[in-house]
């Protein structure tokens, strides 16, 4: 089966549905989605959006632009930081305005609460940054967007899993797949590709991520030559839910809850003076596992405690009814009388395929864009996270970017002719799926995702080394030689969910081979990526991007300059 | 532990009807019961079939049949049902079932997508503002808002299963409240006439159904009402009148 449209997007998380809506004002557009779109990763965002409305409190755009590179520990390009803070409070209108039920203060404004990392004049005290949905903010703007895509007529195919970038010469024209549902290749022809394929949290063992989030953008821009950004750096979100990795919202703290550890103690007033509970995710996160290595760990096991007994079970009701109810229903707790076990969860990946500001992918470190390709949201490192995101930055960074890249992809689409695929893309893809059915195979699905699982989170984690990452690169190589022997024991064509986990543990194994060979080239610690062989930032050295490209013999990574405009380096503290 | 799970199987490509197969599953607890059926896939039948993605209860995507009630299966644990019998699971009642535990939800989402007018009015704020909404508003649709729209409802609702398939459903007639209360939005009257068209709002008989298996703890059957009394009150007022004479 063959489809044409002007703009084919894959991915139907929040970036891809803005961009898609805001393209299709211009040209014929639609999403493609491995989920139904209304079941993407995007609707797991609890805490809020940034925008500095400075409708609680004083706040301006330099403010956020500054948390957001300080966050970052320098590495966002600040040209890209501006965009993001300047741009901020008019996507924030623009959701209102397509029926986002956005919290409100007594004035009938969009409320706005504290997060973790954003700051009033650059870093002095915590301010109220954060535009939300009680703790259902990516849920309510996803509905909306919903019944906008319902109301402009964008089409969506769901439930299609993309396997492959089509190129005419050096031209990107359309991608190709199968329908999950019966398995026949589809092959989808455009002027020009947006990828909106969300991370990849499931390549480890405990994530906050969904099933879905299994790095398939980044595998199909290693196999057409797409080099990928900073990879080494994957945020753990400090509160996961012990075990189990379910989010609890920085919210959580944002409204008045405090880690503790086996004394009781708020452990955070050390590491952090000024923002204590509310600094960056990355400070939190290395701050649990010191104290658990401290022994301070909760009954000597590796969590810690978050305590939001003060907030009270009225205002946890109002405020955090997600996160409360979660925490019922999986711990059999009532967090307003009771404490709740959490540690460092993987979370989001702030690198990703590297794009400019209109989400052109760029294919090298002199910035040379790839004809018709563009990516968005988090599969895209434009890089406006660097080193560290700050909570509530990246429904932001999805609402901006979505809007920028739907309006350059739609002129793009408008200036140029169908290009044609080569002839017998179908066949190519029916051959790719039908090789995973070889009757030879010995090797399972599962048992190598499990082990790629275990390795990535205890040699790839919070705390990295060079022994440890050089063990992973190898074993992650191992496991590649085993995947190509992998047997699928379902032959049916409907719904065959083996064949599609068998497809996205090749997408999480190249993704894993990446990040752990750019890790393990960056000798130094900024932001989430901590070597603890190497503990200092080394300006000097490392004030650079990382670019990673997939080569026959194995990755090879090549550095591109960030970009400094307004702040200078310096030693970050909170 | 070891728990009996009985599972709907079937297969369009080998089956002429459904059958039911046994799976015993090493679970504790507080194990989820989508945690035990990916057990079953991954170790012992490759071939079972269902839909999942944020397995915390918030995408909708695993809404199935539990011993006989609609539920998410993120979002129910082992200890949740009496596991010292079979634990049944089965696809949600209602809709056409494709394979094992996957239905067709088209047909759902049409009926989602229903109940909005064909174009939807432009926004009365000014164009670089936020609308002014009180938090007293804003409430007016909270309840709604929770709503993940994975269908359990639909599949509990006893209209919809016995008595008027073509029912547009407790999901929709909630979504459409969520708009009709909204302050914001201007086009509500035509809203409310679409809710009033043939299988629309009025078929609803208030069984509560929805309300009780509400993986979100919405209540469904309440925010009908509220709507049935709001088209009363501006579509029909005399017609309130009498009722509550």
């Amino acid at each position: 089966m063959i489809y044409k449209y002007d703009v084919i997007i894959v991915g139907g998380g929040i970036a891809g549905i803005v961009t898609a809506l805001t393209a299709a004002e211009n040209c014929h557009v639609a999403v493609v989605s491995k989920v139904h779109v209304t079941r993407s990763h995007s609707v797991a965002a609890q805490g809020g959006i940034a925008a500095s409305l400075g409708n609680e409190e004083e706040d301006h755009w330099e403010w956020h632009m500054f948390d957001t590179v300080k966050g970052g520990d320098y590495l966002a390009d600040q040209d890209i930081a501006e965009i993001l803070a300047r741009e901020a409070p008019a996507a924030i209108v623009m959701l209102e305005h397509m029926g986002v039920p956005f919290s409100r203060n007594k004035a009938g404004k969009i409320d706005q609460r504290r997060f973790g990392g954003h700051t009033r004049n650059f870093g002095e005290a915590p301010v109220k940054r954060a535009c939300y949905a009680s703790d259902r903010t990516g849920r309510a703007i996803m509905d909306a967007l919903f019944d906008q895509c319902n109301a402009n007529g964008v089409k969506v195919h769901n439930e299609v899993f993309i396997q492959k970038l089509l190129f005419a010469g050096n031209r990107c024209c359309g991608v190709a797949g199968y329908d999950i549902a019966n398995s026949q290749p589809l092959v989808f022809q455009a002027k020009a590709v947006v990828l909106a394929t969300g991370g990849c949290g499931k390549i480890f063992k405990t994530t906050s991520n969904g099933f879905a989030s299994t790095g398939d953008g980044f595998a199909l821009a290693l196999d057409a030559g797409v080099p990928l950004e900073d990879m080494e750096f994957v945020q753990f979100h400090p509160t996961g839910i012990y075990g189990l990795g379910i989010l609890v919202s920085e919210a959580a703290r944002a409204e008045g809850g405090v880690l503790r550890n086996s004394d009781g103690e708020r452990f955070m007033e050390r590491y952090a003076p000024t923002l204590k509970d509310l600094a960056p995710r990355d400070i939190i996160s290395r701050a649990i596992l010191t104290e658990i290595r401290n022994g301070k760990g909760i009954s000597g096991a590796d969590y810690v405690h978050l305590d939001v007994r003060k907030i009270g079970k009225e205002r946890l009701a109002q405020k955090l009814p997600e996160v409360t109810s979660f925490v019922k229903t999986y711990l059999g707790i009532d967090p307003s009388e009771k404490l709740i076990p959490v540690a460092p969860t993987c979370h989001y990946l702030m690198g990703g395929i590297p794009t400019n500001s209109e989400g052109h992918v760029l294919m090298d470190k002199s910035g040379t864009e790839a004809q018709g390709l563009f990516a968005v949201g988090e599969c895209a490192c434009v890089s406006v996270h660097g080193a560290n995101r700050l909570g509530c930055n990246s429904l932001i960074d999805l609402v901006v970017f979505g809007r920028r890249v739907g309006v350059t992809v739609a002129a793009y689409a408008k200036k140029a002719v169908m290009p044609q695929p080569s002839a017998k893309t179908e066949d190519a893809m029916e051959k790719k799926i039908v090789s995973l059915f070889k009757p030879e195979g010995t090797q399972h699905v599962s048992s190598i995702r499990e082990t790629l699982q275990q390795i990535m989170t205890t040699k790839c984690s919070v705390f990295r080394n060079q022994g440890d990452l050089q063990e992973a690169l190898s074993e992650i190589r191992q496991l590649k030689k085993q995947y190509a022997n992998v047997a699928l024991a379902n032959k049916a064509n409907s719904f065959n969910y083996e064949l599609e986990e068998a497809l996205e543990l090749g997408n999480m194994l190249k993704t894993a081979e990446a990040m752990v060979f750019s890790a393990l080239q960056r000798k130094e610690s900024r932001g989430a990526h901590y070597r603890s062989d190497f503990p200092e930032r080394n300006d000097g050295e490392w004030l650079k991007h990382t670019l990673v490209y997939a080569a026959l013999e194995g990755p090879i990574v090549l550095y591109k300059p960030v970009a400094v405009t307004w702040f200078k380096p310096q030693e970050r503290r909170y | 532990m070891e728990v009996n799970f009985k599972i709907f199987r079937f297969n369009p490509e080998t089956d002429e009807t459904p059958h039911y197969t046994i799976f015993t599953v090493k679970a504790s607890l507080t194990d989820r019961i989508l945690d035990c059926l990916n057990k079953i896939r991954w170790e012992q039948d490759n071939s079972l079939s269902y839909r999942m993605s944020c397995a915390h209860g918030i995408c909708g995507s695993d809404g199935v049949t539990i011993n006989g009630s609609p539920a998410l299966a993120c979002q129910k644990l082992v200890k949740d049902y009496d596991y010292t019998k079979e634990i049944l699971i089965e696809p949600l009642k209602f809709f056409p079932v494709i394979k094992d535990l996957i239905v067709d939800m088209e047909p759902f989402f049409e009926r989602i997508k229903g109940i909005s007018p064909e174009k939807t009015e432009s926004p009365s704020a000014s164009p670089d503002r936020e609308h002014t909404q009180t938090p007293e508003e804003r409430s007016m649709f909270d309840d709604a808002v929770k709503c993940i729209i994975c269908a359990c409802c639909v599949a509990a609702c006893p209209v919809m299963l016995k008595e008027e398939p073509d029912f547009i459903g407790p999901a929709a007639v909630l979504r459409a409240q969520r708009h009709i209360f909204d302050s914001r939005v201007t086009d509500t009257e035509e809203r409310m006439k679409i809710l009033e068209e043939p299988h629309g709002i009025w078929s609803c008989k208030s069984y509560y159904r929805c309300t009780q298996v509400c993986p979100k703890g919405i209540k469904v059957t309440e925010a009908i009402l509220k709507t049935k009394k709001k088209i009363l009150q501006q579509l029909h007022p005399k017609k309130e009148q009498e009722t509550e004479r």
